[in-house]
């Protein structure tokens, strides 16, 4: 390191060189200096602010203005508020209905990938499509998609004659909740069949020859052998996934703001809402500390619920 | 009863490695029929976004007409995009802040998964552990007391805000990606190498590095689209139109007014949407295997 060291502080250099060297060697010592840039980010970009939204959560702090304690202020008014009961509400309807269709339809997906097909790889590259385009752009499509004058699935069903008027996708409550869920869902279905897939792919097919032997039906082969052996991948997929749909924000921005009549609000788009455009980060901050344990039951439910029946399963095999 | 029968004989032998022998309208019926719909379901958006796009105003806003052609193709659209808006300059942000926040995070990455998976210093394990939590903290919950953080650092309505806190959630699924690349490399290697008189660093970057190159090509792309896609922390941490990323600035800035001009929407969106695509369809195994070995792991 220091060979090209000729000057009269050589020796000296050589030394402490030697001692750097040396502690470098310490890997507890390396092993922290290399976690360094990362841990720095990650403590006063993602830890810190976490216990700072849980603080401010606690105040009245507006935009601009700092705030004092307030306490349980913020929820017990959240808890009193139609529109924050509402928007708990929708969040679980959009989760529990998007992750429900999400997984039928992925899994589906999935199984149709895995059989033996032309350009294959192609199609797989294909189906991934809506996962990787921006979801505020590709929401802007559905936006155009759903227009109460234009929208070209009223133009067909009107020229099928099933519907005389235009629908208003997204001007009455439930329609509008649907055609959002909707739009969640044909982005996320890619992102549950490729994962799926991926896990298909590692079943033996020696296990589908040995269950056709034993005259195991289709149905029996799915049941008894691709859903065990799937069980594990399909716990953290879907495990993900749910944490995506709970958390959505985009879409709901885009497509409709949490309208009409705060109709599609999700605490997540609520508490932007209510933080950045009205001020109120307190409140806000409050909103979104309140999905951390929703967040955490759907997380456990569905991680520890899908992975113990994978453990039954394989237990009493 | 012998067209039952005839399904059932089919169905014992329709498995992997023996589809050959299932009939063809079956498969018909059972596979191409439905991957067909998923196909065109999924990728009629995009049909959508295309003929709108390049649809003049006239045929847009006509009724009668089917919208599923269009008569008179033209550019204008895109013509106005492109030089009576901003837009250049919203995707240059866009690129500029996907490519410097993945290389920031990479880098971060490659030294933090080395240490974990490598070095094995005391209290790794935890380290691994927290790190995969931090890939759970979603941005929803973040970007209240993040606009906070941000406003007191003085880096509000500036790129360098977002270059700092798109590793929030890059760093970790990065790191995640890597340690498992790193696993699969011999110790032997590194151990030969340092019996050689290497340092560490030098194993990093001579040894560790070019064997994990497909490691370095997956999380790099997933890093640059995962970016690339960011929308609330660039809504909320930008005010000003010539800072915003392609995503918010068509959200935000292309959205005034009573009427929507379709055509410019939907051709913002689509050239927004076009630089991760063309980056996929060139680097597909790499993404996948990207997005399954983070789940798989």
């Amino acid at each position: 390191m220091t060979a090209g060291a000729t000057t009269a502080g050589g020796p000296a250099r050589t030394g402490r060189a030697g001692r750097l060297n040396r502690a470098l060697d310490n890997r507890n010592l390396l092993g922290l200096l290399f976690m360094l840039p990362a841990a720095a980010l990650l403590l006063v970009f993602l830890t810190y602010p976490l216990g700072l939204g849980i603080w401010l959560g606690f105040t009245d702090t507006r935009i601009g203005r700092g705030g004092h304690w307030v306490g349980l202020a913020n929820y017990l008014y959240l808890a009193g508020d139609a529109v924050a009961r509402l928007s708990v509400f929708n969040t679980i309807v959009y989760t529990v209905v998007a992750s429900t269709f999400k997984f039928a339809l992925g899994l589906w997906l999935a199984l149709l990938l895995n059989e033996k097909l032309p350009f294959k790889s192609i199609l797989r590259a294909i189906v991934l499509l809506p996962f990787i385009v921006p979801t505020a752009l590709s929401a802007i499509a559905f936006w155009w998609i759903y227009d109460a004058q234009f929208s070209v699935i009223s133009w067909m069903l009107v020229r099928l004659g099933w519907i005389h008027q235009y629908i208003d996708f997204l001007g009455d409550p439930w329609l509008a909740r649907m055609s959002t869920i909707i739009a969640n869902i044909w982005r996320g279905v890619p992102f549950v069949a490729i994962c799926l897939l991926a896990g298909l792919q590692t079943i033996s097919p020696s296990y589908y020859e040995a269950a056709s032997l034993d005259g195991a039906s289709s149905w029996q082969k799915f049941r008894y052998v691709t859903m065990p052996l799937l069980t594990p991948i399909i716990a953290v997929v879907m495990t993900f996934s749910v944490l995506f749909t709970f958390t959505d924000f985009q879409l709901i921005y885009v497509l409709t703001r949490g309208g009409p009549a705060n109709a599609t609000h999700l605490m997540a788009t609520l508490s932007f809402q209510r933080a950045i455009p009205g001020g109120a980060l307190g409140e806000g901050a409050a909103l979104a500390v309140a999905m951390i344990p929703f967040l955490l039951a759907a997380i456990l439910f569905s991680y520890f619920g899908l992975q113990r029946r994978a453990w039954q399963q394989g237990a009493d095999s | 009863m012998i067209g039952s029968r005839a399904a059932t004989a089919a169905d014992v032998v329709d498995t992997a490695g023996m589809n050959y022998l299932a009939s063809l309208p079956r498969r018909l019926v059972t596979v191409y029929l439905p991957l067909v719909v998923f196909l065109i379901v999924l990728l009629f958006p995009f049909y959508w976004m295309v003929t709108t796009s390049v649809k003049p105003d006239a045929e847009l806003l006509d009724v009668k007409s089917n919208p599923f052609w269009v008569v008179h193709p033209t550019f204008a659209h895109f013509r106005h995009l492109l030089f009576e808006t901003q837009y250049p300059r919203w995707l240059w942000n866009t690129l500029l802040v996907s490519v410097v926040a993945t290389f920031l995070s990479l880098s971060c990455s490659v030294l933090a998964a080395y240490s974990i998976e490598r070095l094995r210093f005391r209290g790794s394990r935890y380290v691994g552990m927290a790190i995969f939590l931090a890939y759970l903290v979603p941005p929803s919950i973040l970007f209240i007391p993040l606009a906070d953080v941000v406003f007191q650092l003085g880096l509000f309505d500036t790129r360098l805000a977002l270059i700092l806190i798109y590793p929030t959630f890059l760093i970790p699924f990065c790191t995640w990606l890597l340690m498992g690349y790193f696993k699969t490399i011999p110790f032997e290697l590194e151990e030969c190498a340092l019996i050689d008189g290497a340092t560490r660093l030098q194993i990093l970057t001579r040894i560790v590095l070019p064997l994990a190159v497909p490691g370095l090509i997956s999380a790099g792309i997933f890093a640059f689209t995962l970016s690339w896609n960011e929308f609330i922390y660039a809504l909320t941490f930008i005010s000003s139109s010539e800072v915003k990323t392609a995503p918010v600035a068509v959200v935000t800035e292309l959205v005034s007014g009573d009427v929507y001009q379709w055509g410019a929407l939907m051709a913002g969106a689509l050239l927004g949407s076009l630089p991760v695509a063309i980056l996929y369809s060139f680097f597909v195994e790499y993404y996948v295997s990207g997005l399954t070995g983070a789940v798989k792991e």
